[in-house]
């Protein structure tokens, strides 16, 4: 196909010497070109919102990556001759903490746990809902009764409580996060899944792939999981502000992170209690976490109407 | 319907039964014990002492057993005594905390439904109008905002710059409820306002609408009587587990303004190792999320006819 355009486009010129066909030619093999990603793409920087809350998300990536280049200070540098620094101290801009490290420098390393717990939770999320879903939608009939009895009753969990539990069995850090998001948070993803495969399973396409003796295996992977990705991706998308929430949650009430390592959900909880006498130390962390989730939801709205243009936003 | 209310009641028993196995398996996997917290001196007594209290409260049997035992007192709703208050029973606390959560819970969930079904509603009719735009605004930020977030902007607008709120916190009067409310109401205000708004403009399309418009009714009889009553059933399905987020979920909005609700109990019974607190409330709230679920599917049914129950 991709041989093809390109040839056509090349002897366009050659059969018509004419600038305007030439140009309705080329925009034609042009317009073949274009791939589901291509449109969605089109369609997603159009949309203001969705290509605002884009561009936020890749700053707060970059600044996650390179927080170490970025920061003054490492995060868990202390400067004992700059302890409880206010606003504005030549070296620390947004002063220090109780132990002297610099605010500023916690703040932009903060971004990495955001955006570590959100991308790697969904991961494990991904890897657990979608097999669980297309497993059960494939098979339908006994296995999807027994699947979808076990996602009924993990759907009947307190989700937050769990994860709560799970950390403090696990303990803290990042990689208990991620494990803790990930098993309570697979379920959503796991029903969508169950339900789009299992409205596929009588398409003339599958039906046509399993009589040219097409495995499981294939139709699953080949034919259906392809079909169904649209939808993976949105659910997974709206998943990474979830996420960064739970952890903010988590480490807000001390079992998130393990310290030093700062995370904005723990500064807030650290410093709520200052607010009437340090306003910012609780303020600057809350507004980074109300960002971030911004962000992330906005270009999940964007890329749902994007990747889907019959649902158009109502 | 009957007999659907009975199925999903008797599937509650297996469903809890997991749920408390498998919190009872995390509880007791976790590091630490209530008798040997993991802090250094945290329990100066003697081994022998500690035997003894281990007995008292039936920890050194094995673990199926304490286990099946809970079960069997907990199906009379007896948790026991919490190992952080001694002399109170789980009950007695939860008794006391829970009425609180509630109230706020439902405070907010009567400012989501009070506020944002109408604004949905206005919003619909008035599409891209700045009624649609707030209630988008209002909506992005409840729902991309979390409420411990929320909270700290309430306090910094109203307690530290505008001194119009007291700052002490706690739960004695209007003075005191209507920031938490508000700090855990405006995310389920965003979602409902987004749900009837787009329930509602899909309705507003349907043949049937543009029947009444043609026999000459008022546009906002339209609205009132046609097309409101079926561009509510969507968010009505969505108040129930709403509920039921919002009783789990108040554990921040709880303690930023010491509201001396459940979730508190909560965090510090996990931290202290407090077993029966710990199964206690994690039960109570699965029940909550469980019966919240039954109900709307049941209402569902009652303003939906075309939905048959089985």
């Amino acid at each position: 196909m991709d041989a093809i355009d390109q040839t056509r486009a090349q002897d366009a010129p050659l059969e018509a010497p004419s600038g305007a066909a030439a140009s309705i030619l080329a925009g034609a093999a042009a317009r073949r070109h274009r791939t589901l990603w291509h449109d969605a793409f089109r369609r997603m920087v159009r949309n203001k919102l969705a290509l605002g809350g884009l561009i936020m998300v890749i700053l707060i990536s970059l600044l996650a990556i390179f927080a170490s280049v970025i920061a003054p200070y490492p995060y868990a540098k202390p400067d004992f001759v700059a302890i409880n620094a206010p606003l504005g101290t030549p070296g620390h801009i947004l002063g220090t903490d109780e132990l002297g490290r610099d605010f500023l420098s916690r703040m932009i390393f903060g971004a990495q746990v955001s955006i570590l717990v959100g991308i790697g939770s969904q991961f494990i999320v991904l890897l657990i809902g979608v097999p669980i879903g297309a497993i059960a939608g494939y098979s339908a009939g006994k296995t999807d009764t027994i699947l979808m009895r076990f996602v009924d009753v993990a759907y009947a969990f307190p989700q937050l409580l769990f994860v709560i539990l799970i950390m403090s069995w696990r303990g803290p850090g990042l990689t208990n996060i991620f494990i803790a998001i990930g098993v309570t948070g697979w379920v959503t993803l796991a029903r969508l899944t169950r339900a789009d495969f299992l409205s596929m399973r009588e398409r003339d396409y599958v039906l046509a792939a399993r009589s040219v003796g097409a495995g499981p295996w294939r139709l699953m992977s080949k034919h259906m999981l392809p079909n169904a990705l649209t939808s993976i991706i949105v659910t997974i998308t709206f998943g990474v502000p979830q996420a960064i929430f739970t952890e903010a949650s988590l480490s807000f009430i001390g079992v998130g992170v393990s310290p030093p390592r700062p995370s904005w959900g723990q500064m807030v909880g650290q410093y709520f209690t200052y607010l009437q006498a340090h306003w910012y130390l609780a303020v600057l962390p809350a507004v980074a976490i109300a960002v971030v989730m911004l962000a992330f939801t906005f270009f999940g709205d964007g890329l749902r109407d994007a990747l889907d243009p019959h649902m158009q936003r109502t | 319907m009957g007999q659907f209310i009975a199925r999903r009641l008797i599937w509650l028993i297996p469903t809890i039964l997991v749920m408390s196995l498998i919190t009872f398996v995390l509880m007791h996997a976790t590091p630490g014990s209530p008798l040997q917290p993991l802090a250094a001196n945290a329990n100066p007594l003697p081994p022998d002492a500690q035997k003894n209290l281990a007995h008292a409260y039936g920890l050194d049997k094995p673990l199926w057993q304490q286990y099946v035992t809970f079960v069997y007192k907990a199906a009379k709703l007896d948790f026991g005594y919490s190992y952080i208050y001694r002399t109170r029973k789980v009950t007695e606390i939860l008794a006391q905390a829970m009425p609180v959560s509630l109230e706020l819970g439902a405070m907010a969930m009567g400012i989501a439904i009070i506020i944002g079904i109408p604004l949905g509603i206005l919003a619909a009719v008035n599409q891209n109008g700045p009624m649609d735009y707030l209630s988008t605004f209002l909506a992005t930020l409840g729902v991309a905002v979390p409420n411990f977030v929320l909270s700290i902007f309430f306090i910094v607008l109203f307690v530290i710059i505008l001194h119009i709120l007291p700052s002490t916190g706690g739960w004695n009067g209007p003075e005191d409820w209507i920031m938490p409310a508000f700090a855990l109401g405006l995310g389920p205000l965003g979602i409902l306002a987004r749900y009837t708004r787009s329930s509602m403009v899909e309705v507003l399309h349907q043949d049937y609408i543009r029947t009444a418009q043609a026999k000459g009714l008022s546009h906002s009889g339209v609205v009132i009587k046609h097309a409101v009553k079926n561009g509510l059933i969507p968010p009505l399905t969505i108040i129930g587990p709403m509920f039921a987020a919002i009783g789990t979920g108040s554990f921040f909005v709880e303690t930023i303004f010491r509201v001396p609700g459940m979730g508190r109990y909560f965090v510090d019974s996990i931290t202290a190792r407090d077993y029966p607190m710990i199964m206690a409330v994690i039960l109570i709230y699965g029940v909550f999320l469980a019966v919240m679920n039954l109900a709307v599917d049941v209402l569902y049914g009652v303003v939906d006819p075309r939905i048959r129950l089985s």
